[in-house]
């Protein structure tokens, strides 16, 4: 049971500064997802919190308590890595059984601890195999275990979905995530995949370059994405971003080619007059009447999936292109021409030589 | 790939059979010489094996050859501590200097890493005049610390084990720091487990290079209680203008050869998977 708290925590390496300055607190119980592209500085903030790299300025504290001159064994924490770092000489019962072998615990209690979490991973039948005789599945499993079993404070997880095949990959953060539920253990998972993210965290922290971009419920970063950079990250396929024009009383936008259409609700009359980025997520596009369309696409290509259709094409003068999600299967020809509209609560205006976000 | 030519097949094996009869003939030979009586092999030398095999054996071991004053038992003894001293000292040393250079950071780490690398470029003969004087300086002649010591230190084992730390993932240093270890703990419970199979490849070298060492053996001792097989038949053969004993040479020259044989058929498993395998 644990509080993280990070104030200010800024990380240099040599001369080159890789976080500058997160602030988070992390409530008991909470999963919190760190999410980024790769080289954003997420792992070293992890690795920060887990005392395998040093903190360069600010405070981390656990439980009100700074840990910043703790040594990880002292911290309380586990963490499952993205190789999974088992170690290769010994069975899956002595892997486990490892760290609570040097805290000096009596052999039954380690027994009975190991056991017990091979139960709940349903590994019991692997406890003498060795690492390379496992599966990816299955040494994410024990790798999980060895955490579970120091019954730490706080779980640390570094990308450890990212070596298992898709199908897996689903199956275990499901699992993931309902241990954490079961067990209540403040856990920090850092990501690059955005639906890992969405699925898993209570909130998550986008990270882009070093910065907390946002900080909030999964929802609230998809609905009202802080800026640009955040709003192409979270949703697949990606946002489109579309370079409008404002009003001069914000309540009409024009984009380039002389498509224009009026804000029906939120209109931001402080921009009028202003270059805006308009951005549009590809499943809020609805078909519509040719009369009340906002725009025509014309169909470049399509994707059948299933459960959805991807639907790309260009519209206006100039050819803007264009990501479309439309429910179901749509048989749509090459060339055809889609009549659209968006809800208006659906519009994202981003400023445009900043990223942030135009709230409304 | 399957090839059906009678001839290939014939001709590689007649190499193969022609190439073996080369490494065993001589070996062959001394075996026979060290089963015979020094007359019968002076006089009338037959390729087949004589009746006193036991008999030069057991003068070998108990009396050892006239001249040189100390008995083969002895001489293998001391021979067999010099190897194994060897062995045991250069995998430690260089285990623990490549751990200190691929897993410590300290200031020179690569100007020491790099000095201990070019003492590659100096075999013992070159520095072997410095070392004496070391060695007399310090009273190491005639001991087996005089055999032992100059020879430990191992540019070319510690290069081997620095090359094996680095391929292991830094994650399992760190996953020890989590669980609790600190930096014996991870050598001694991870580190030194999985070079096992290095451990074992580099034993077989490092003990026939041992067993194998003559120079400096033969600089540094002159007390034959301290001389190692090598250096024995050596001197069993400056006899002068006498007569060398050449069944006892021969028996001696057999037994010189056992040990390290003994070692490649034992450890023959884990030194072709040292070779070959890595446990990762």
């Amino acid at each position: 049971m644990a509080e993280v708290s990070l104030k200010n925590v800024y990380k240099t390496f040599g001369k080159t500064e890789v976080i500058h300055g997160i602030s988070c607190d992390i409530k008991d119980g909470e999963f919190i997802v760190i999410l980024g592209p790769s080289g954003c500085g997420k792992s070293t903030l992890l690795r920060m919190v887990a005392g395998l790299e040093t903190i360069t300025k600010g405070d981390i504290s656990i439980n009100g308590a700074v840990v910043n001159k703790l040594e990880p064994a002292d911290r309380d924490i586990a963490m499952v890595f993205q190789n999974y770092a088992l170690y290769p000489h010994m069975t899956v019962f002595k892997n486990m059984a490892y760290g609570l072998k040097i805290r000096k615990m009596p052999k039954a209690e380690i027994k009975k601890r190991v056991f017990d979490a091979a139960k709940i991973l349903e590994i019991t039948e692997f406890l003498d195999r060795k690492p390379r005789q496992l599966s990816g599945g299955q040494r994410q499993r024990v790798a999980m275990g060895r955490c579970i079993v120091r019954e730490p404070k706080i779980f640390l997880f570094d990308e450890p979905l990212s070596n298992l095949d898709a199908k897996l990959r689903v199956q275990m953060r499901l699992e993931i995530r309902k241990l954490q539920e079961a067990l209540n253990i403040t856990s920090i998972y850092v990501t690059h995949d955005q639906i890992e993210a969405m699925t898993l965290g209570d909130r998550m922290i986008v990270m882009d370059d070093g910065y907390a971009v946002q900080i909030g419920t999964p929802l609230e970063i998809y609905e009202n994405p802080a800026t640009r950079f955040v709003a192409g990250f979270i949703g697949s396929p990606a946002m489109n971003f579309l370079p409008a024009g404002l009003s001069t009383d914000g309540k009409q936008v024009e984009l380039h080619g002389g498509i224009r259409f009026s804000i029906q609700n939120g209109d931001v009359p402080n921009h009028g007059g202003q270059e805006v980025i308009l951005g549009i997520r590809p499943e809020h596009f609805v078909l519509a009447e040719s009369k009340t369309a906002m725009m025509h696409l014309t169909i470049d290509h399509i994707e059948i999936l299933g459960a959805d259709t991807l639907v790309y094409g260009h519209f206006g003068e100039d050819k803007t292109l264009l990501t479309l999600r439309l429910p179901d299967v749509c048989h749509f020809k090459k060339n055809t021409v889609l009549d659209l509209i968006v809800s208006s609560k659906n519009l994202h205006f981003f400023d445009k030589e900043s990223g942030k976000r135009i709230e409304r | 790939m399957v090839e059906h030519r009678p001839w290939l097949t014939f001709l590689t094996h007649a190499i193969l059979i022609f190439g073996m009869l080369l490494l065993v003939i001589p070996i062959y030979v001394t075996f026979v010489a060290s089963s015979h009586t020094l007359h019968e092999i002076t006089s009338n030398f037959s390729l087949l094996p004589g009746s006193h095999l036991i008999e030069n054996y057991k003068t070998a071991l108990s009396v050892g050859p006239k001249d040189v004053g100390a008995t083969v038992g002895t001489m293998m003894l001391n021979s067999l501590i010099m190897a194994l001293g060897i062995t045991f000292g250069k995998i430690t040393i260089s285990l623990l200097a490549a751990y200190a250079i691929v897993y410590f950071k300290f200031p020179f780490r690569m100007f020491f890493f790099w000095l201990i690398f070019i003492t590659l470029m100096l075999p013992v003969e070159v520095r072997i005049l410095p070392t004496y004087k070391v060695a007399a300086d310090l009273k190491m002649l005639d001991s087996y610390s005089g055999l032992i010591f100059p020879l430990i230190a191992s540019a070319t084992a510690t290069f081997l084990f620095r090359q094996f730390f680095m391929t292991v993932p830094d994650e399992l240093c760190e996953a020890v720091k989590i669980d609790g270890g600190g930096p014996i703990r991870f050598f001694f419970d991870i580190l030194l487990p999985m070079s096992r199979t290095s451990i074992a490849a580099l034993f077989v070298i490092l003990f026939i290079y041992g067993w194998n060492q003559y120079l400096w053996p033969l600089l540094i001792t002159t007390d034959e209680n301290y001389y190692t097989l090598l250096i024995g038949i050596k001197r069993m053969l400056d006899v002068g203008e006498g007569q060398a004993e050449w069944q006892i040479i021969m028996a001696s020259t057999i037994l010189a050869m056992i040990p390290p044989i003994l070692i490649v058929i034992f450890m023959q498993k884990q030194f072709v998977k040292g070779m070959t395998e890595t446990e990762k």
